[in-house]
């Protein structure tokens, strides 16, 4: 699995939803047609950091993660931008 | 018919699991962090805060009147939601962030304000997917539904041949489903579905099914038939023999995730390797049906008062029947496997399909009825001769075979609306004959 850049910005991309439950989760995109499931309380914190984030490492920290923490949720968030749930953000 | 739940998993790395599956609609991954993943299965087993595949059943008129219908369908119920009615649970699907609403029937396009619902629901963020004989799909409609991001589309086709289809879905329906697949291919649809509900007559026709499927750019959607609606009458001919069933298996996985389930085959996993899929029963977990009339089942197999947990129109609405209702909540709980738990497949099929076992009058506890190490056909021998211990579904809206005098008959009649005007609203001669209320 390579890992995304964690030190430029990211975004949810606009066609994808999140509904937060009790155990992380679930992004749809209507764009792929895919479901998503976070399995993860504090990856969605980290994906719903993203667009108020100058990167994607700061939205981690933002988050509530410690130093040590980032390069697994950069391992997740590589799986969704693998497909499209996460967009690169230029602004 | 549209069948239900998500589906598969494939672990990548010990610190991000990834999930992939070929739902009804979705493929769905997850993603998680923790070195300890959790098995999604085990995560749904206690119900989500909202459906993840909810079925509305828009309503039980249908030009057709196929022999297996799983929902008795044919005739309109004059209780059926209205316009306003059906308005309002989209608004309330959309505050619950239903990602989308499987929509059937009967068949739903027959009804008038059926192109209206469907773009209030895409306008108000309810994604919709609709199963159709194609009776209604015009070139215009194609062009229409091909505009639409939010709308997928599902023709349902039980033979790869006019024969096979007919046989099983009335004359002519073969033709009907195919000049809708053209229009839909010609409109430049994608992603639509070819849905088929697999029974013994095709299925030695898979190789074809896929065939016509890639022909028209379409792509295939293979379900289970259940013994559920007027299905229960001809489930015994129909359903696929033993060795149909591995043939069905060893070509699903042989197509993988280029073929849809809608997860209907999980009872299939007690041969080994689980196809992808969830592999769990989702009733009133992740699914729930929502039928013409606004009442909402555990999941839409299960048109029975046994799995009725509540209706739309009571205070509270949906929401309130899918976090609140007994059953639900029951189903969410903890499940046993009673008779099955110490086979050493329970884990891969968790027993099969809840509605499968009730209406062959099975337990719930023990073997699906087409359990693959064959304890479902053990007990299906079992039971006692004739059709009068099988519990019927609580609705039948077939239409009768040829008019025939009405026995008349005083009974009450359940109150249509608190302000129908019409004075013999809600009256159902047939139902009135049988001297019986549906409710």
């Amino acid at each position: 699995m390579t890992a995304i850049d964690l030190d430029r910005a990211w975004d949810l991309h606009p066609l994808v939803s999140v509904r937060p439950e009790p155990f992380g989760a679930l992004l749809y995109h209507f764009g792929t047609r895919r479901l998503s499931f976070l399995k993860d309380r504090r990856l969605l914190a980290v994906v719903q950091a993203l667009a108020h984030a100058p990167t994607a490492r700061a939205a981690c920290l933002a988050a509530g993660l410690g130093e040590h923490e980032v390069p697994r949720y950069g391992r997740a968030l590589a799986v969704l931008a693998q497909s499209s749930m996460v967009v690169g953000r230029t602004s | 018919m549209t069948a239900t739940s998500v589906t598969s998993t494939a672990s990548v790395t010990s610190t991000a699991s990834v999930t992939s599956t070929a739902s009804t609609t979705a493929t769905a991954s997850a993603t998680s962090v923790p070195s300890t993943p959790t098995r999604l299965v085990d995560l749904f087993e206690y119900g989500l805060d909202a459906p993840i595949c909810l079925t509305w059943e828009l309503t039980y008129a249908c030009n057709l009147a196929c022999t297996h219908c799983l929902s008795s369908s044919g005739r309109r119920d004059p209780r059926e939601l209205s316009t306003a009615e059906a308005r309002a649970v989209i608004d309330e699907l959309e505050a619950m962030q239903v990602f989308y609403v499987n929509i059937g029937g009967g068949e739903p396009t027959v009804r008038a304000d059926f192109w209206d619902l469907l773009d209030y629901a895409t306008a108000h963020h309810v994604g919709v997917k609709f199963s159709t004989n194609g009776v209604r799909i015009t070139r215009q409609a194609a062009e229409r539904l091909a505009r639409n991001d939010y709308v997928d589309v599902q023709i349902s086709l039980d033979g790869a041949t006019a024969d096979v289809n007919d046989a099983v879905r009335g004359s002519g329906s073969y033709a009907t489903a195919l000049r809708a697949v053209e229009h839909l291919a010609t409109a430049g649809m994608r992603n639509y579905k070819i849905s088929v509900v697999c029974t013994r007559h095709n299925i030695p026709q898979l190789d074809d099914f896929k065939a016509l499927a890639d022909r028209f750019g379409a792509q295939l959607r293979l379900t289970r038939l259940r013994p559920s609606g007027r299905g229960a009458d001809v489930w015994d001919e129909l359903h696929p023999t033993a060795a149909q069933q591995r043939e069905l298996y060893d070509w699903l996985s042989a197509h993988g995730d280029n073929v849809l389930t809608g997860d209907s085959f999980f009872h299939l996993a007690g041969y080994g390797e689980p196809l992808p899929g969830l592999n769990l029963c989702g009733a009133g977990r992740v699914v729930c049906l929502i039928d013409p009339v606004g009442d909402v089942y555990a999941c839409p197999f299960a048109i029975h008062e046994e799995f009725l947990a509540g209706n739309v129109r009571a205070p509270g609405g949906f929401r309130e029947v899918w976090r609140g209702s007994e059953l639900f909540r029951r189903l969410r709980g903890p499940q046993h496997g009673g008779a099955c738990s110490s086979c050493a497949f329970y884990d891969n099929c968790k027993g099969g399909c809840m509605a499968a076992k009730f209406f062959t009058g099975l337990p719930l506890d023990g073997p699906d009825p087409e359990c693959v190490q064959g304890y479902g056909e053990e007990r299906l021998a079992r039971r006692p001769p004739g059709t009068a211990h099988l519990p019927r579904p609580s609705q039948d809206h077939s239409r009768r075979a040829a008019a025939r005098p009405v026995d008349l008959v005083l009974t009450r009649r359940p109150p249509v609306s608190e302000c129908a005007e019409h004075p013999l609203a809600g009256l159902d001669p047939t139902l009135a004959g049988k001297g019986g209320t549906h409710a």
